[in-house]
């Protein structure tokens, strides 16, 4: 048994520099790699809905045709899952994490005008093909009846 | 390292003779680790778990029973087992008599009644 | 003889971080009788299970605990590997072991310091969480996260630590094993310690395996068991032996973790030592589970159980966590029970409890 044991210690930490930083001031540093908030590269995005079936929380939407991808900042629990899940690769993990709010708010991303007109004629081309498919078919099955 | 993982042991039995092989296995040596409620097909499985401390076994008796089927409590033998059975009480609706300390449906404080067993499937 | 009152202790207390609940039944200042009552925090996690796929249940499963979270994802990760018959790489192995015990550090130096906290040793509290702090930064830079690692998937571990960052874990290693050797004398020997600990809420080794008490709780009481002894992860290519105390009182109790965390950095600079160099990551997993396991575990807090039945479809019948603080409760009980009531605080601290994940 000894008494005082921790004074030593004690003395030297009353000497010592803070070990705490004054957070808000400071700026905090993390480290490469820390799992902080989504980020997306919304121009490589392609509207799969991967990331929004993978999601265990369902924070995330995508609208296919507005070409938009919203994240409920306040649901994401920033897993990281959908990273893993996204094809393209269009989606990061980036430092820093959500900041406190008084409500809850969702983020939408939409893609540029470029890309949402090149994807427009990019599925107009395909409809148009798919009709003249559709109408040779037709013609072929109704030339096969005749004969 | 010596000790491998040894295989898990499945007993089926019936629901009277549940006191009987707790008593057995508490006389060789087990020690009671959990039980748990499972709704399989409209049926309740029962697992109780004994392990052997010594060789790191694991023994599990597996009750399968229709839903109105009476089970004993098995606390006075294990006074362990008081939270595990009062939860299968709770959570599944499992008719356990003669609990040591019954909560009364008061372990958890949740709104529904047996929010995990058959009333949640007809629904 | 006096008369019979009923205190209650709990949900709120200083000594508790999480809300537990005893109505203790006193006479003059004994305590004869402690009921214990669960529940405020109740989340429904496994009813949760029988809506999300199995592999979105591996985030579900991590957030059972904020303390021992990797823990928690590893030991339904290795319960499902096993229904599947998958064999995870061994770097990934590996990887799992050393997150393993880093996450096993930085949760008994949380206990410590609470501990020092409950007998009123504020000073060693903040030294004990200074510490604690290297270990969530070495989390951070290696998975991700402080806290929540969410590493683990179904196969394997989704990250690696690449080769200098397994340098800083081991320099950093050196410098908490230095500073834990003066938290360790001032443990052992300071009399304010002493004065509180010794011989305090005894529990024999009977007692323990009647209520069925498990992991460190156990131990101090001399039951030999620690899962990590079945050789899950790594664990069956490293050396060591389960820490063992005979007293059976709080002193002992402080003992054990003490000397874990000592145990823990063995493990993990013979992990580090031993680990392939092979890239290999993870399985692919094909198809859904189709089956059930038992999986045990050693969490900080005591040996953990993982229930996993699947019937071949990417949703589980059932998935169900024992936590060891659930098995716990009982001895805690029987422990309380002709002790002092200004000892109550420091008892229901020894068993380290942890009520979130104890509700689930």
């Amino acid at each position: 048994m000894a008494l005082m044991k921790f004074a030593p210690e004690a003395l030297k930490n009353l000497f010592m520099k803070p070990a705490t930083k004054m957070y808000p001031n400071e700026e905090p540093v993390y480290p490469e790699g820390s799992r902080g908030h989504v980020k997306i590269s919304i121009d490589d995005c392609i509207s799969c809905g991967m990331c929004v079936r993978a999601c265990p929380n369902g924070a995330l939407k995508v609208d296919r045709n507005a070409g938009t991808w919203t994240i409920d900042r306040f649901d994401c629990i920033a897993c990281g899952y959908c990273v893993l899940k996204c094809p393209k690769k269009c989606l990061f993990m980036e430092k820093g994490y959500q900041v406190p709010g008084p409500e809850k708010k969702e983020d939408t991303y939409t893609k540029s005008p470029e890309v949402l007109a090149a994807e427009e004629e990019k599925r107009r081309i395909a409809a148009m093909k798919a009709a003249e498919a559709k109408a040779a078919m037709e013609a072929k099955a109704s030339e096969e009846k005749k004969g | 390292m010596d000790i491998k993982i040894p295989e898990n042991e499945l007993e089926m039995i019936e629901g009277s003779d549940l006191l009987k092989r707790v008593l057995e296995l508490k006389k060789s040596g087990f020690r009671f680790s959990q039980a748990n409620a499972a709704l399989i097909d409209g049926n309740f499985e029962l697992s109780y778990s004994f392990s052997d401390y010594e060789t790191y076994g694991l023994h599990t008796l597996r009750i399968v029973t229709d839903t109105e089927q009476e089970i004993p409590s098995i606390t006075q033998i294990v006074p362990a087992a008081v939270f595990y059975e009062n939860e299968m009480k709770e959570l599944y609706g499992v008719k356990i008599k003669m609990i040591d300390l019954d909560y009364r449906d008061k372990l958890y404080r949740i709104r529904q009644t047996a929010p995990m067993g058959k009333q949640k499937t007809e629904e | 003889m006096g008369k019979r009152s009923v205190i209650p202790f709990g949900p709120q207390h200083p000594v508790l971080p999480e809300p537990i609940h005893i109505d203790l039944v006193v006479e003059d200042e004994k305590v004869v009788e402690a009921v214990p009552s669960i529940g405020f925090v109740h989340r429904g996690l496994e009813s949760l299970a029988e809506k999300k796929d199995f592999n979105q249940l591996v985030y579900v499963a991590e957030r059972t605990c904020g303390i021992c979270s990797f823990q928690h994802g590893m030991g339904y990760c290795e319960a499902v590997e096993h229904i599947m018959g998958l064999e995870v790489p061994r770097r990934a192995k590996f990887l799992r072991t050393i997150w393993a015990e880093l996450s096993r550090i930085h949760s008994h130096l949380l206990w410590l310091g609470l501990l020092a906290d409950g007998f009123g040793f504020e000073n060693l509290f903040y030294q004990c969480w200074r510490i604690r702090e290297k270990i969530l930064d070495l989390h951070e830079l290696t998975a991700g996260g402080r806290l929540i690692f969410s590493v683990n998937k179904v196969g394997g571990v989704i990250k690696d630590i690449e080769g200098d960052k397994l340098d800083t874990i081991l320099s950093t290693l050196d410098e908490v094993d230095d500073e834990l050797r003066v938290i360790r004398s001032v443990f052992f020997e300071d009399r304010t310690v002493l004065s509180r600990l010794k011989g305090v809420g005894i529990l024999s080794k009977e007692q323990i395996n009647d209520l069925g008490a498990v992991g460190p709780f156990a131990r101090a009481s001399g039951v030999r068991v620690d899962m990590r002894m079945l050789g899950y992860a790594a664990y069956d290519e490293l050396s060591f032996v389960p820490i063992v105390s005979n007293d059976g009182d709080c002193y002992a109790r402080c003992f054990i973790r003490m000397m874990e965390l000592f145990q823990s950095i063995k493990l993990i600079r013979e992990a580090i030592g031993k680990i392939p160099a092979e890239k290999d990551l993870e399985v692919p997993v094909k198809g859904n589970p189709d089956g059930e396991y038992f999986m045990r575990l050693e969490q900080p807090r005591g040996e953990a159980f993982y229930y996993v039945k699947a019937s071949g479809k990417p949703i589980l019948d059932r998935m169900r966590i024992r936590t060891p603080t659930f098995a716990n409760i009982p001895a805690l009980c029987e422990m309380l029970k002709n002790t002092e009531i200004a000892d109550v605080g420091l008892l229901v601290l020894t068993i380290d409890p942890c009520v979130s994940c104890t509700e689930r």
